[in-house]
C-alpha cells in the first residue's frame, strides 16, 4: 500500500498538508466548541443571568461552528480532488505500463484480470483515499489533543480507556487476521466474474448455436456462489465490529462513573467537586479517545480490500518489461528493406522446447518471403519476432541490417506495416481505423482513400451511408470477417512501410478479392519487403521466396517451381489444394 | 450489416431521477422485503434504547452529584434536630457550630468537630445501592443494543450479498437473453462494468448505509415526538432551524446525483476502452497508436477524474452541514428559551429537557447526511444495471409448438424470397430463394460481404428475418423455438472461441453422457489428439485466456467440439480458414464423413471444399447470381468461373 502511495504527485502531497493544518485547526475548533457549549448550558442553568450573555457566548459558539464549517468544507474539496487525481494517476500508470506490456506478459496476467486492475481495483484504494484521508489525518490529531486535555487526572480512569483502546485493537486485529486472506479470494474471484461474463459476450454466437445457455450460467452461478458466501461470511464478522466499538464506548463510560463515585466518596468535600468536575471531562474526551479509535476502525474496515487492490496493482506496476528498446532510430541507409535471420532459435521463457530452431534467411529489398507449413509449424511465431512480440532466445533478427534488439520501438515500427490473423477494429470510424496510430508522415485523406481502394474495401465503404465516415463498432461487430479484413489490412497500407507482415491475413477474403487484393498491392509496393503466412498455396505461390517450416525447423526454401521439385513436405501441401494438372497450368 | 450506431460514449443518457431509481430498487429486493423489515426493527430498536441510555447516564450523574455535599440543607437540619435517637448533647454541639458556620469555613473540619451520631447523618453519602442498580439496568440496556445491532449488521451482509448475487445472475441471464443486436451496439467492457463497478456499489451501500439510515431516522422521528409532547412553541422553533438543514441537504443531493450518475457512466466508457485497447493490445503496438489511445485515455480518464471530483465533494459538504446545522438549532434553542424563561413563557426544565433532545435530533443527521451519499451512487449504479436488465428481450416464443425432432428431421431447407436487412432501412438480402434436399451439400460462395455470414445468422434464428421465409422439413422457423432451431444444426464459426476450462471441457461444451473415449476418438479423426496429448496435463490442460495454443490448433479444438454434436445439420462458416492444408485434408475426410446423410452449409474459399459440393450458391449482393455444381457454373463461364480462375492468375 505505502509503495502505491509514493505514487501521489508532489502537488497532491502539497494538498495532503494544506488538509492537515486544515483538520487541526477545524480540531482545535471542535474541541473548543463543547467548552462554549457548557458555558452556554451554565447561563442557562443559573437563574437571573442576561440574555446578552447567552447571545454572546451563543455567538461565539456559531462562529467556532462556522469556522470548523468552513475549514470541513475546504477539506472535503481538497481530499475529493487528491482522491480523483490519484486514481486518475493510477489508471493512467497501469493503461500505459499495459500498453507496453509484450504479448508474454498479457498472457502472464489474462486480459481481464487487466481490465479489474485497470478500474475496480484502483477505485478501491480510491475510495480508500478519499474517505481515509480525511479520518487517517483527523483521528490520531483529536486523540491526541483528548488525550493531553485528561493526562494526569487519574491513573485509573486513564486504565479504563486505556483498557478500552486496547479490546478495540485486538478485536481489530482478530478482524485482521480472520478477513483479510479472504479478501484476497474475493478480488480472485471478481477477476473470474469477470472472465466468464467476457468470455460468454464475445462468444455468444457459439454459446446461442449450441444452446449451451444454461451451461454458461451455471458455470457463472458457481463462481458468483463462490463469491457470496466468502463475501457473506467477511461482512457478517465485520458484523461484530460496530456493536463490540459502542460496547467498549458505553462500558467505559460506565466504568469511569462508577469508580468515580468511589474516588468521590473517599475524598475530602473540597476534591469532591473537583473530582466530579473532571470525571464528566475525563468520560467526554475519553469518548473522544475512543472515538478517534473508532474512525480509524472505519480505514481499517476499507483498508484490507484495497491493500489487496494494491498488491494487484503493483504486480502490474512492477512486473519487469522483457522487450527493452533500444536508441537506434533509423536503418542502415544501404540496406533498407531487408529482414535477415541469424541463427535464431526460439521458446517460450519457461517451455523446454523449441518452437523455432535454427532459422536463417534473408530478404532483400522488395521481394516478397512467403512461409507455409502445417498448423503449430512455427510461421506465425517466426513473423512475431520482427515485430518484438516475443524476443529470439538464440540468434538475431535484423531489420535494414541492424538488430530488431537495437532499434527505438517507434522507429522499428514506423518501418513495418503488421496485419494479424485476428483483424482488429477500434470503435471509431472507417477512417479513424485506416489512420490509426503514428506513422513517419501524417496520413492525409487520398492515402486513407487509396488504402481502401487497394485493400479492395472502397466499393463496401462507398455503400455505407456515411462512407469513410462510418462508424465501426468494437471489435468491428457490425461488418463482416473479410471487410473487417481489408480494414486492417488497409490500415498497413496507409502507412507505407517498407517492410509488410501478413499473419494469414487473407484467410478471411475469398480468392477473388485476394488475388485482387495482392495484384493491386504489388503494383503500389514494388518496393516492399513482404511476409506472407498463409495456407493457401494460391495466395503464396507467386512468392519470390517460399519457406516451407515443419515442427519448427526449416524444411525447403524456394520458388513455387523450386519447390514443387525438391520439397516433399511442399507438394504433399499443394497437391491437397490442387490438382497436378491445375499446378502445372499455374 | 447494422448501420454505424453512432458514437457509444454518448449513448446512455441516464435519467438522473433519484426517487424513481430507488422505488425501483425497492421493487427488485422484494424477495428481501420481511429480512429487511426484520433488519429495520432491530435497527429502529437499538436506536431507541440509545435515547434510554443517555438519560439513565444523567441519572447516574446525578446521584453521585448528590454525594458531593454535606446533607445541611433546612430539611436536613430539622431532620436531625426532631430525630429521637440523638442524644440533646449532640444536637446541642451541632447547633452550636451551625452558628459559626460561613461561607470561610472548611466543611471537612466542620463535619469532623461533629458527635459521631451527626457526622453520619450530614457527612456526603453516595447511594451505592441505587448507583449499582442503575449500572446494571445500563449494563443490560448496552448489551442488548449491540446485539440487536449485530443482527441487524448480520441480516443486512446477508441480505445485500445474495441481492448483489441475484443481480450479478440477472445481468448474465439477460445476456443470453438480448438480441444479438444489442451487442452490434454496445461495448463489452460497458457490460463488465455493470456486473462489477455497479453491483458493488450497490452491495457496499446496502450493508453499510441503511442499517444506520434506518437508526439514525428512528433516532430523529423520536426525539421530535418527545420536543413537541414537551412543549410545542419550542418544537416548532428547534425544528423550522433544522429545516434549514434539511433543505440545503435536498439542494446537494439534487445537485450531485447527475455527478453520481455521470461517475458511474464515465466510469463505464472508460472500461470500454481499456477493455478494447488491451485486447488489441498488438495492433496498438505495431501501428505505434499508444498515442491516439493514450489521448483517448486521458480524455476519459479526465472526465472520470471530474465526476468523481465533483460527486465526492458534493457529497463530502452534507456532514460539516449537519454538524453546523446541529450547533446552530443549539445555540438557537438555548437563546430562543432564555428569552420564553424570563419572559415567564416556559419554565427553566423545558430548555434543559430541549438541549439533550436537540442534540439527540441533529447527530443522526449527519449520519443520514452520509447515508444519503451512499444511496445516491447506488441509485446511479442501480439505474445502469436496471436499464440493462430491463432491456428488450427476444421475442417470447413460449407459444410456439411446433418441435422438430433431431432424430427424425429429414433435412429439406427451403429458402422463400427471404428479405433482410440488420438494419430496416438498409436492406442486404433482397431476394434469396433456394431448395436444398437432404444430404445435400451447400457450399456458399462469393465475394466478401456478399452476405455469407448472414444467411447463417438467419438460418440459425439468430436475427428474424423481414419478410419471406426459411422452413426446415417444411416447416417455416418462425415457428419453431430457437432452442430447437439450434440443436438441429452443428455450428463452427470463423471466430475460434475457446473458455476457460480444460480442453476435454471445451471440447465436451453442453453436451452430456459424453464419454472420455468418444473425445479422444473425435480429437483423433481431426489430428488434434497428439497435440493435446503432448501438452502437459493432456487433455486437463487448463485453456487460459490467451495461452500460447495456436489459432490453428484453437480451430481444430472447435471443430472436434463441432464433430462431437452430432445434429443433423451442419454449418462451417469457413472453418477451416485457419487449418494448414494437410490437417484441413484429414478434416475434411472426417467431415466428409460426418455430412454423409446429413444437409450441411459451408462457406469456404477452397477450391477442395467448394468442388464436390452438391449445389454451389454462388452470391453478389445479397443474392444468389448463380447456382449448380462446379462442372455447370464452370461452364456457364460467368462470376464463378471467373472467381476460380482468379487464383491462377500471376500477379504481374
Amino acid at each position: 500500500m505505502s509503495k502505491i502511495l509514493r505514487k501521489l504527485r508532489k502537488k497532491d502531497v502539497l494538498l495532503i498538508l494544506i488538509c492537515s493544518v486544515l483538520i487541526i485547526f477545524q480540531v482545535w475548533l471542535d474541541l473548543k466548541l463543547p467548552d462554549y457549549m457548557s458555558q452556554i448550558t451554565q447561563l442557562v442553568q443559573s437563574e437571573g443571568s442576561l440574555i446578552k450573555d447567552i447571545l454572546i457566548e451563543g455567538g461565539k459558539m456559531m462562529l467556532c461552528a462556522l469556522g470548523s464549517l468552513i475549514a470541513a468544507v475546504l477539506v472535503g474539496f481538497f481530499a475529493s480532488y487528491i482522491a480523483a487525481s490519484f486514481s486518475r494517476t493510477l489508471r493512467k500508470d497501469l493503461f500505459e505500463k499495459v500498453e507496453n506490456f509484450s504479448e508474454g506478459e498479457v498472457k502472464k496476467f489474462s486480459t481481464s484480470s487487466l481490465i479489474t486492475r485497470t478500474t475496480n481495483d484502483v477505485t478501491q484504494i480510491e475510495m480508500l483515499v478519499a474517505m481515509g484521508l480525511q479520518l487517517l489525518i483527523k483521528s490520531p490529531i483529536t486523540a491526541v489533543w483528548a488525550v493531553t486535555k485528561i493526562l494526569n487526572k487519574s491513573w485509573k480512569w486513564s486504565a479504563v480507556v486505556g483498557g478500552g483502546v486496547l479490546v478495540l485493537l485486538m478485536t481489530l486485529t482478530f478482524l485482521m487476521i480472520v478477513v483479510i486472506p479472504k479478501f484476497k479470494i474475493v478480488q480472485k474471484l471478481i477477476d473470474k466474474i469477470n472472465g466468464i461474463t467476457r468470455e460468454n459476450l464475445t462468444g455468444i454466437r457459439v454459446v446461442r448455436a449450441f444452446n449451451a445457455e444454461k451451461y454458461q450460467e451455471e458455470k457463472f452461478q458457481k463462481t458468483n456462489n463462490d463469491l457470496t458466501r466468502i463475501q457473506v461470511f467477511n461482512q457478517r464478522t465485520f458484523g461484530i465490529m460496530q456493536p463490540v466499538m459502542y460496547l467498549i464506548m458505553y462500558f467505559s463510560t460506565l466504568i469511569i462513573y462508577f469508580l468515580g463515585a468511589y474516588m468521590i466518596n473517599d475524598a475530602l468535600i473540597v476534591g469532591k467537586i473537583v473530582i466530579f468536575g473532571d470525571m464528566v471531562v475525563f468520560s467526554s474526551y475519553g469518548m473522544q479517545v475512543i472515538m478517534s479509535f473508532l474512525m480509524l476502525a472505519m480505514i481499517f474496515i476499507m483498508y484490507p480490500r484495497a491493500a489487496i487492490s494494491a498488491d494487484r496493482i503493483n504486480e502490474v506496476l512492477d512486473e519487469e518489461l522483457t522487450i527493452k528498446e533500444g536508441n537506434i532510430e533509423k536503418g542502415k541507409p544501404e540496406c533498407i528493406g531487408t529482414v535477415e535471420f541469424k541463427n535464431v532459435s526460439f521458446k517460450y521463457p519457461d517451455a523446454d522446447e523449441y518452437i523455432l530452431k535454427n532459422i536463417n534467411f534473408k530478404a532483400n529489398k522488395g521481394e516478397t518471403i512467403a512461409f507455409i507449413g502445417s498448423t503449430g509449424s512455427g510461421k506465425s511465431t517466426l513473423i512475431n519476432l520482427i515485430p518484438r512480440f516475443y524476443d529470439v532466445t538464440e540468434g538475431e533478427v535484423l531489420v535494414n541490417g541492424i538488430n530488431v534488439k537495437d532499434y527505438k520501438l517507434e522507429s522499428l515500427y514506423n518501418y513495418i506495416g503488421y496485419i494479424p490473423q485476428k483483424a482488429v477494429i477500434f470503435s471509431g470510424t472507417v477512417s479513424e481505423n485506416v489512420s490509426y496510430g503514428k506513422s513517419k508522415k501524417k496520413i492525409t485523406k487520398d492515402d486513407i482513400y487509396k488504402a481502401i481502394e487497394i485493400a479492395q474495401g472502397k466499393e463496401f465503404v462507398e455503400k455505407m451511408p456515411e462512407k469513410y465516415d462510418a462508424y465501426l463498432a468494437q471489435r468491428g461487430t457490425n461488418i463482416s470477417g473479410g471487410q473487417k479484413q481489408r480494414i486492417s489490412i488497409a490500415r498497413a497500407i496507409a502507412r507505407n512501410p517498407e517492410i509488410y507482415i501478413f499473419d494469414d491475413s487473407f484467410s478471411a477474403l475469398d480468392y477473388k478479392t485476394d488475388y485482387k487484393l495482392r495484384k493491386e498491392l504489388k503494383k503500389y509496393t514494388k518496393d516492399a519487403t513482404t511476409f506472407i503466412v498463409a495456407q493457401r498455396i494460391g495466395t503464396i505461390m507467386n512468392a519470390d521466396k517460399i519457406i516451407v517450416l515443419d515442427q519448427g525447423t526449416c524444411v525447403g526454401m524456394g520458388t513455387h517451381k523450386e519447390l514443387l521439385k525438391n520439397c516433399d513436405v511442399y507438394k504433399e501441401i499443394a497437391l491437397s489444394q490442387l490438382s497436378e494438372e491445375e499446378l502445372n497450368n499455374a | 450489416m447494422p448501420r454505424p450506431m453512432g458514437n457509444p460514449n454518448g449513448k446512455i443518457e441516464a435519467p438522473t431521477d433519484f426517487k424513481s431509481a430507488m422505488k425501483k430498487l425497492i421493487k427488485y429486493l422484494n424477495k428481501f422485503h420481511t429480512l429487511i423489515a426484520i433488519a429495520f426493527l432491530l435497527a429502529a430498536t437499538s436506536s431507541i434504547l440509545s435515547i434510554i441510555a443517555p438519560n439513565k447516564l444523567s441519572d447516574l450523574a446525578d446521584l453521585i452529584s448528590d454525594g458531593l455535599y454535606p446533607r445541611l440543607t433546612e430539611t436536613d437540619i430539622q431532620n436531625i434536630m426532631t430525630d429521637e435517637n440523638i442524644s440533646y448533647e449532640d444536637k446541642q454541639i451541632f447547633s452550636e457550630n451551625l452558628k459559626n458556620l460561613s461561607e470561610k469555613t472548611d466543611l471537612d473540619t466542620f463535619i469532623a468537630s461533629q458527635p459521631q451520631s451527626i457526622r453520619e447523618r450530614i457527612a456526603p453519602q453516595i447511594d451505592f445501592t441505587a448507583i449499582k442498580k442503575l449500572a446494571i439496568v445500563l449494563g443490560i440496556i448496552y448489551i442488548i443494543s449491540a446485539i440487536f445491532s449485530f443482527f441487524q449488521h448480520y441480516i443486512m451482509a446477508t441480505v445485500s450479498n445474495f441481492f448483489a448475487k441475484d443481480l450479478r445472475n440477472k445481468i448474465v441471464f439477460k445476456i443470453n437473453r438480448l438480441p444479438l443486436r444489442y451487442f452490434d451496439k454496445n461495448q463489452t467492457g460497458d457490460i463488465l462494468s455493470r456486473v462489477t463497478n455497479d453491483i458493488d456499489t450497490i452491495a457496499q451501500t446496502m450493508s453499510q448505509s441503511i442499517g444506520s439510515l434506518v437508526g439514525a431516522v428512528t433516532l430523529v422521528i423520536g426525539s421530535v415526538l418527545m420536543m413537541f409532547i414537551t412543549n410545542i412553541t419550542m418544537a416548532l422553533r428547534a425544528i423550522i432551524s433544522s429545516l434549514i438543514g434539511f433543505s440545503l441537504m435536498a439542494i446537494i443531493l439534487k445537485k450531485s446525483q447527475k455527478y453520481f450518475v455521470q461517475r458511474q457512466v464515465e466510469l463505464g466508457n472508460m472500461n470500454g476502452h481499456i477493455e478494447e485497447i488491451y485486447s488489441g493490445h498488438n495492433v496498438v503496438k505495431v501501428y505505434n497508436g499508444k498515442n491516439i489511445s493514450d489521448e483517448k485515455f486521458d480524455k476519459l480518464n479526465n472526465k472520470v477524474f471530474d465526476a468523481i471530483r465533483k460527486s465526492q465533494f458534493l457529497s463530502g459538504l452534507m456532514q460539516p452541514i449537519m454538524m453546523f446545522i446541529g450547533n446552530f438549532s443549539y445555540v438557537i434553542v438555548c437563546v430562543v428559551g432564555a428569552m420564553l424563561v424570563i419572559n415567564n413563557h416556559i419554565t427553566f426544565g423545558v430548555i434543559v429537557a430541549f438541549m439533550v433532545y436537540i442534540r439527540l435530533f441533529t447527530n443522526p443527521l449527519s449520519q443520514i447526511a452520509q447515508a444519503m451519499t451512499s444511496l445516491q451512487s447506488a441509485a446511479a449504479a442501480s439505474e445502469r444495471i436496471f436499464e440493462f436488465v430491463e432491456e428488450k428481450e427476444m421475442p417470447d416464443e413460449s407459444k410456439l409448438t411446433k418441435q422438430l425432432n433431431r432424430s427424425e428431421v429429414k433435412g429439406y431447407v427451403t429458402f422463400d424470397h427471404v428479405k433482410f436487412g440488420y438494419d430496416k432501412d438498409r436492406i442486404i438480402i433482397k431476394d434469396f430463394s433456394a431448395t436444398v434436399k437432404p444430404g445435400q451439400k451447400i457450399a456458399i460462395v462469393g465475394p466478401t460481404g456478399a452476405g455469407k455470414t448472414t444467411m447463417v445468422n438467419l438460418l440459425m434464428k439468430f436475427y428474424e428475418i423481414n419478410s419471406g421465409d426459411i422452413k426446415i422439413d417444411g416447416i417455416s422457423i418462425n415457428e419453431l423455438k430457437r432452442k430447437n432451431v439450434h440443436e438441429l444444426f452443428t455450428m463452427v464459426l470463423q471466430d475460434t472461441w475457446l473458455f476457460n476450462g480444460t480442453i476435454k471441457e471445451n471440447i465436451v461444451y453442453n453436451q452430456k453422457e459424453i464419454s472420455d473415449e468418444s473425445v479422444k476418438k473425435v480429437c483423433k479423426t481431426v489430428g488434434v489428439d497428439h497435440f493435446i496429448k503432448s501438452l502437459p496435463n493432456s487433455y486437463n490442460t487448463i485453456i487460459e485466456d490467451n495461452e500460447s495454443i495456436s489459432s490453428g490448433q484453437k480451430q481444430l479444438i472447435t471443430i472436434a467440439r463441432g464433430m462431437l454434436d452430432n445434429a443433423p445439420f451442419l454449418i462451417l462458416d469457413e472453418a477451416t480458414s485457419n487449418v494448414d492444408t494437410r490437417t484441413e485434408e484429414l478434416v475434411q475426410k472426417a467431415m466428409d464423413k460426418l455430412m454423409e446423410g446429413r444437409t450441411s452449409f459451408i462457406i469456404a474459399h477452397r477450391l477442395s471444399t467448394i468442388k464436390n459440393a452438391d449445389l454451389i450458391l454462388v452470391m453478389n449482393e445479397g443474392n444468389i447470381i448463380e447456382q449448380g455444381n462446379h462442372d455447370e457454373l464452370m461452364q456457364q463461364n460467368g462470376f464463378y468461373a471467373n472467381l476460380y480462375n482468379s487464383q491462377f492468375e500471376k500477379i504481374s
